[in-house]
């Protein structure tokens, strides 16, 4: 019994000694659920991926806090006169992880590869509008466009247009040896474990107030929570907004929430009976409550929004068609498209992606069903639901969608008849088609505004999709872990910027 | 002797079996690298770019020339590489592999020294209140998932004591044995509580039977304490159905514990093989699910010898 005894007192000695390690003043610790799943900066779309790689590599410009153009790797830039010639001055003082300058040749070699298609680059379809790379000097580079182009400085703002050296592309390591210009080195790493990053000490971006940042990979998000609380974690990324609400209640711990970009929409099939009939859609549209929506499945941690999700563009979206819940309005409408009796139809959500989608298909579900839509909910796994989302297999789907800071380049793809996921959107006419083509070539800021303003009101009125809200993107830190500005993209850059109590 | 290489003999054959259906069966689930890593991505690609990235996971070749491919690789102790950590699979394995099996390691020794005990001692006060009171924890023990009996220990500790177990990496025993020790210990409780539970319920019943037993009886009247009768005649033969039960159960020990490494944030076998599904890095699941059955067949085959050790009338195959 004493043997017994002397054990489980070691076992206690050893379960405090261990914890109390402390997290030395010079190590930033981070934790966050998802770890990146590949670090070829370009081809890497998943947002696990890109806060990461935003730590190591750097495109030409940034996107701050605010959402508006920083300079990154390039100090200054402009535009031709008549809009085809994009010019940018790159910083002198930029270098590589390994020493040397970020020339222009490097930025020539980065898009390169990026617009060669045998490289499966993610933005290629950003860039398609560069026509031919100018390297008049080491420290400028002139992209020719092939004609207007007002949306491509904010899709150049992206790590999926980092710049890369140009020796590591002919060596083929881009993705395997990490050399990039961004703030910090990575020094080790176990994917879906653990990585270390080390501050980068002739970064051009400034100092860094600390030494490294270590990152845990803690898969569950009640553990990161309980990682911050036992002092394990200075810093971490929450996905769950029922984990989030319950940080402000723990005494030394600060909950940054940022609303995003992306979305919660309600797809309707319109290459679907009877989604294809404009009444049915504004029916549904008319029948739902967007906010009880987002009060009961996300805890009311959100904002309802119309189909423009960037603060600049964003509106009170009050004034769209039939965002105030009108059920008598939608029975109306169904009994003209000849639907009084209702029908019934399948919706598709991703089990887990985000986790708060079942809950979200659910509430659907069931306001649906008072004004006679009879739903039966099919939750697929990620993978399952993406390869059916993609060949537009579904009669409606739940989906969280990643938004852009330029309407243009966040709905090319589903709202132009040549968009890439045109086959997804399944809906597009004439005055949806012309009006991005119009704010493709506005470079004038109020008039890009009205543009898409009724681009919006439009869309909101045809009802192909339910555009519901919304969320906010959440980071959480202990109580003087200074200096951390959440961003809608979601993006850790901030990181540079905070400062750790010694 | 014969019996023993029969039972190596089939490994082979069954290992064949296991890598035929998991190359089969990973590649029938919908989805691929492609969209795995893509997402909704993916529908972005020109058909140029989906080209090359399909030929840059292999997933350009028919079936049989992968599995042809693969299977030499096997014979030659190469298990591919995984696309998703730029890795060798069998490199993976081995990284992982010593947290599993430390933890299984672990979780057995907990549920046998909790679960022998308490199942003999119930055993002997049968339908006593005491008896009564092990079978109830017990019953609580089986039925409370494990993933429970971790979130609530991760809550108490970090809610009530402010501490928490090293999460994200793994401490290893040789480095820091405390550290390690205090790592491993809650996920390895979380674990053995359903298996000591097991345990227990397993050896009461097996005691029960064998105290019933006429050489039992005739120990006794001969005079042997209670004590003597129980450890020396009575234990040696009710640990069979025990041995079998923790076999078992240590062969899917090893195969890695996904909620309870999940949830402590442990990267052991388990999450590497969830990862690797998820992101359908198909040469790391076939290489690791092989390596999870080859540990299984293994300690069958260990288990089955075990049992020639405990009960001397167990022979197999050799006449006398």
């Amino acid at each position: 019994m004493t043997s017994i005894k002397k054990t489980a007192a070691a076992l206690a000695l050893g379960l405090t000694t261990a914890l109390v390690a402390p997290a030395g003043a010079q190590t930033l610790n981070v934790a966050w659920s998802q770890d990146a799943t590949g670090l070829d900066p370009h081809t890497q779309p998943g947002f696990a991926s890109i806060r990461l790689l935003e730590l190591l590599y750097e495109p030409l410009v940034r996107l701050d806090a605010n959402l508006e153009l920083q300079p990154a790797v390039a100090e200054s830039w402009s535009f031709s006169e008549d809009g085809t010639q994009l010019t940018f001055r790159l910083d002198p003082d930029a270098v590589f992880h390994d020493g040397t300058s970020v020339t222009s040749e490097d930025v020539r070699a980065s898009f390169e590869r990026i617009l060669d298609e045998a490289t499966g680059a993610v933005a290629r379809a950003n860039y398609t509008s560069i026509t031919g790379i100018e390297t008049p000097d080491a420290q400028t580079v002139v992209l020719q466009l092939d004609g207007p182009d007002a949306p491509i400085l904010n899709g150049l703002a992206s790590v999926n247009a980092a710049i890369v050296p140009a020796s590591a592309i002919a060596a083929g390591t881009i993705g395997t040896e990490i050399v990039g210009s961004g703030p910090f080195t990575l020094a080790e790493r176990t994917p879906n474990a653990n990585a270390r990053l080390a501050a980068f000490e002739d970064w051009h971006g400034g100092e860094i107030a600390y030494d490294e940042i270590a990152v845990n990979v803690l898969p569950d998000e009640t553990a990161l929570l309980a990682a911050l609380r036992a002092g394990q974690a200075d810093f971490a990324l929450i996905n769950d907004p029922l984990v989030a609400t319950l940080v402000p209640q723990t005494a030394g711990l600060e909950l940054n929430a940022a609303p995003t970009l992306s979305y919660y929409v309600l797809q309707l099939n319109a290459a679907r009976e009877p989604m294809g009939e404009l009444a049915v859609r504004q029916a549904i549209a008319c029948a739902v409550d967007r906010q009880d929506i987002l009060d009961a499945a996300l805890l009311g941690e959100g904002e309802v929004t119309g189909p423009l999700t960037s603060p600049a563009y964003r509106s009170d979206p009050q004034g769209l068609f039939c965002y105030e819940q009108d059920q008598d309005r939608a029975r109306a409408l169904l009994a003209e498209a000849g639907y009084a009796d209702g029908f019934s139809a399948t919706l598709m959500a991703a089990t887990g992606e985000p986790p708060t989608a079942s809950a979200v298909a659910q509430l659907i579900q069931s306001q649906l069903a008072e004004v006679g839509i009879e739903l039966e909910i099919e939750m697929q796994e990620m993978n399952v639901y993406i390869d059916r989302w993609l060949a537009g297999d579904f009669d409606m789907a739940v989906a969280l969608n990643g938004g852009r800071v330029d309407p243009y380049t966040m709905y090319n793809r589903y709202w132009t008849r040549d968009g890439n996921l045109q086959g997804v959107a399944n809906y597009i006419d004439d005055t949806l088609d012309s009006l991005m083509s119009e704010g493709r070539i506005e470079t004038d800021e109020a008039a890009r505004r009205e543009i898409f303003a009724n681009f919006e009101s439009h869309l909101a009125e045809m009802a192909p999709w339910v555009w519901l809200f919304t969320g906010n993107t959440y980071t959480a830190q202990r109580e003087g872990i200074d200096g951390f500005e959440p961003s809608p993209t979601g993006s850790l850059f901030g990181l540079v910027d905070v400062t750790i109590p010694d | 002797m014969s019996y023993f290489l029969r039972r190596l003999a089939v490994f082979p054959l069954v290992m064949l079996g296991v890598s035929i259906f998991v190359f089969i069966a990973i590649r029938l689930v919908p989805g691929d690298a492609i969209t795995a890593m893509l997402g909704t991505e993916g529908g972005m690609l020109t058909p140029a770019q989906r080209e090359a990235l399909t030929v840059y996971f292999g997933l350009d070749q028919n079936w049989a020339v992968q599995y042809l491919r693969w299977l030499g690789g096997l014979f030659r102790g190469d298990l591919g590489i995984s696309v998703t950590y730029g890795q060798p699979v069998l490199q993976i394995i081995l990284e992982r592999f010593p947290l599993t099996l430390q933890l299984a390691l672990m979780s057995m020794v907990i549920a046998l020294l909790i679960g022998l005990p308490a199942g003999v001692y119930a055993a002997t006060q049968a339908d006593r209140p005491s008896d009564l009171l092990v079978r109830v924890f017990a019953m609580i023990g089986q039925s409370m998932p494990n993933f429970v009996v971790a979130l609530l220990a991760i809550y108490i500790l970090s809610v009530g004591f402010g501490v928490l177990p090293t999460m994200g990496r793994y401490v290893p025993f040789r480095e820091d044995p405390f550290g390690n020790l205090a790592q491993m210990i809650l996920p390895a409780i979380a674990l053995g509580t359903a298996f000591a539970a097991a345990v227990t319920r397993i050896s009461r019943a097996a005691m029960l039977d064998i105290l019933s037993e006429d050489y039992v009886r005739t120990a006794r009247s001969q005079g042997f304490s209670q004590r003597y009768v129980i450890w020396r005649h009575a234990l040696p033969n009710a640990l069979i159905p025990v041995l079998t039960l923790s076999g078992v159960e240590f062969g899917y020990l090893l195969g890695g514990a996904v909620i309870v490494e999940q949830i402590f944030a442990l990267p052991g076998l388990g999450r590497v093989v969830l990862d690797a599904i998820l992101q359908r890095d198909y040469a790391l699941v076939q290489g690791v699910v092989l390596f999870i059955a080859f540990n299984f067949m293994l300690v069958n085959l260990l288990v089955d010898l075990a049992y020639a050790a405990l009960d001397p009338r167990i022979r197999y195959g050799d006449r006398p």
